[in-house]
């Protein structure tokens, strides 16, 4: 069964977001999403320095199944992405929360509130 | 469409060992119990078994058998010259264009066991009978929906199975590579769609269950239709509805060493269409040089011209992503080519097919 740790934040297209202390997000995919995907083979991460929109599709996960894409929770510049799960793609299987992908730094730290608690989350994907 | 989804015999067997179930053609289907690249490599090295009861043996009988099946396949049953030996071929329509592929083993004169796919079972019976009409054959056609049909594809997978089914031993320990054997009520065929050495089980679907749970304790790695997919893109081997169709000519498919014309006499379906249309495309390997993974219908550039992706993955065997393009004629073997991977040209380089089999990868 997938896990759904309390302290993160997600959204319905199966990104977590952990907010930081100085208040930049830390984004990954979740335990639901890399069980459905499979074996992991690919990741491709946004720039430090791009800019994204709310919603906008800005990374891609390819498993030996399929591609999909990651979207940006909240609008905001990418400071970073993690070379370390580019480099070990199926780190993402062995721990989904530990395998973060990239970092935000929100245009609006209010718009953390929009996104979907643990509990929220798993109604979700319960549908 | 809202066809009502089909279950194999085995269906409750998948769904107890928490298999990922997916639909496929209409049959809901295991595509992986864990880790797909696992199952892969448990093929490649060891053995793995997969549910393929959702295709459909046929079984043909009557006195014209052989002559039927000469004018309605691309390939010539004639040259099946010992009882048990199999044949790969497609079924073309007039068009020249592939209604399915599939194998037919030849028991004897007057009897053959067809095996075809599941998403095209329906249509193809229904041609069959058409033809059987059109030509007044003496032969009768029989759809199996009665046997459950295992592959159990390895290197070890048939001294697993003689382990499993002691009583297959004495009747299949013989058996040369692409050909079967019917021994009681299981029929044995030393075939697959890995490119590793194995066999596939036609059994009464009521003993599947036991069958498949005794393999497992015997060692064979239950593996979903996800390893079954990049087992045969390694090994070369075509999927229906996505390599080839009733829009695509053998000869444009990589499929030209299926279609016999030794037999000018042998007016087989198709035939007429095929002699005007000579082949147009070739089909290469392409192993992905840069970082991504190919997909079907990829574009894929070439100094001769564009050509197109039909299907492809990531090979767990080469650890690269892997694809079949079908190119123009002029490009050979070696040659550096470009896919569009999602707006970017990456780079690529076309291979003789296969890129694996009997566990070694050949590029």
């Amino acid at each position: 069964m997938s896990n759904t740790p309390a302290d993160l934040k997600y959204t319905k297209s199966h990104e977590w977001i952990r907010v930081e202390a100085d208040g930049s997000l830390t984004v990954g995919v979740t335990d639901h999403a890399q069980e459905a995907l499979g074996d992991v083979v690919f990741l491709e991460l946004p720039e430090a320095g791009r800019q994204l929109a709310a919603g906008e599709a800005c990374a891609v996960i390819e498993s030996v199944k399929a591609a999909s894409d990651i979207y940006a929770p909240v609008a905001g510049e990418v400071i970073a992405a993690n070379q370390d799960a580019v480099d070990a793609p199926e780190s993402v299987n062995t721990d989904a929360y530990a395998a973060w992908l990239f970092k935000i730094k929100p245009a609006n730290a209010a718009d953390v509130s929009s996104l979907l608690d643990a509990a929220g989350y798993e109604a979700e994907i319960a549908q | 469409m809202n066809a009502p989804v089909c279950h194999t015999p085995l269906h409750a067997t998948h769904v107890a060992a928490g298999a990922r179930m997916v639909d496929f053609a209409g049959w809901d289907m295991p595509v992986n119990y864990g880790s797909q690249i696992e199952e892969h490599h448990a093929v490649r090295r060891d053995a793995g078994m997969f549910d393929v009861s959702h295709m459909l043996s046929l079984d043909l009988e009557g006195a014209d058998a052989t002559r039927w099946l000469r004018a309605l396949l691309a390939n010539d049953v004639a040259k099946l010259k010992t009882p048990g030996k199999a044949l790969y071929s497609c079924m073309l329509n007039e068009d020249g264009g592939v209604i399915d592929d599939l194998i037919v083993y030849r028991l004897s004169d007057s009897q053959y066991r067809i095996v075809v796919n599941a998403g095209t079972a329906d249509k193809d019976v229904a041609w069959m009978r058409k033809h059987i009409a059109l030509t007044g054959a003496n032969v009768s056609l029989s759809a199996r929906r009665d046997l459950a049909m295992i592959a159990i594809q390895g290197p070890n997978a048939r001294t697993r199975t003689w382990q499993t089914l002691p009583e297959l031993r004495a009747g299949s320990e013989a058996l040369t590579v692409f050909s079967g054997v019917q021994i009681g009520d299981i029929f044995v065929g030393r075939t697959g769609y890995t490119g590793e050495d194995g066999f596939e089980i036609a059994l009464p679907a009521e003993r599947a269950a036991a069958v498949w749970a005794a393999l497992q304790a015997a060692g064979v790695a239950p593996c979903g239709l996800g390893a079954r997919d990049t087992l045969r893109l390694e090994a070369g081997m075509n999927l229906y509805g996505q390599d080839m169709d009733e829009s695509v000519s053998p000869l444009d498919a990589g499929l030209a060493w299926t279609v016999d014309l030794k037999d000018e006499h042998r007016l087989f379906v198709g035939r007429a269409a095929l002699a005007v249309k000579p082949a147009s495309r070739r089909v290469l390997g392409l192993i992905l040089e840069d970082k991504g993974v190919l997909r079907a219908h990829m574009r894929v550039f070439t100094s001769a011209g564009e050509g197109e992706t039909t299907s492809g993955s990531f090979s767990p065997t080469l650890e690269k992503s892997i694809a079949f393009a079908r190119l123009p004629l002029e490009v050979e073997p070696g040659t550096s080519v470009e896919v569009d991977i999602r707006g970017k040209r990456l780079k690529a380089r076309t291979v003789k097919l296969p890129f694996a089999r009997n566990g070694q990868a050949l590029v």
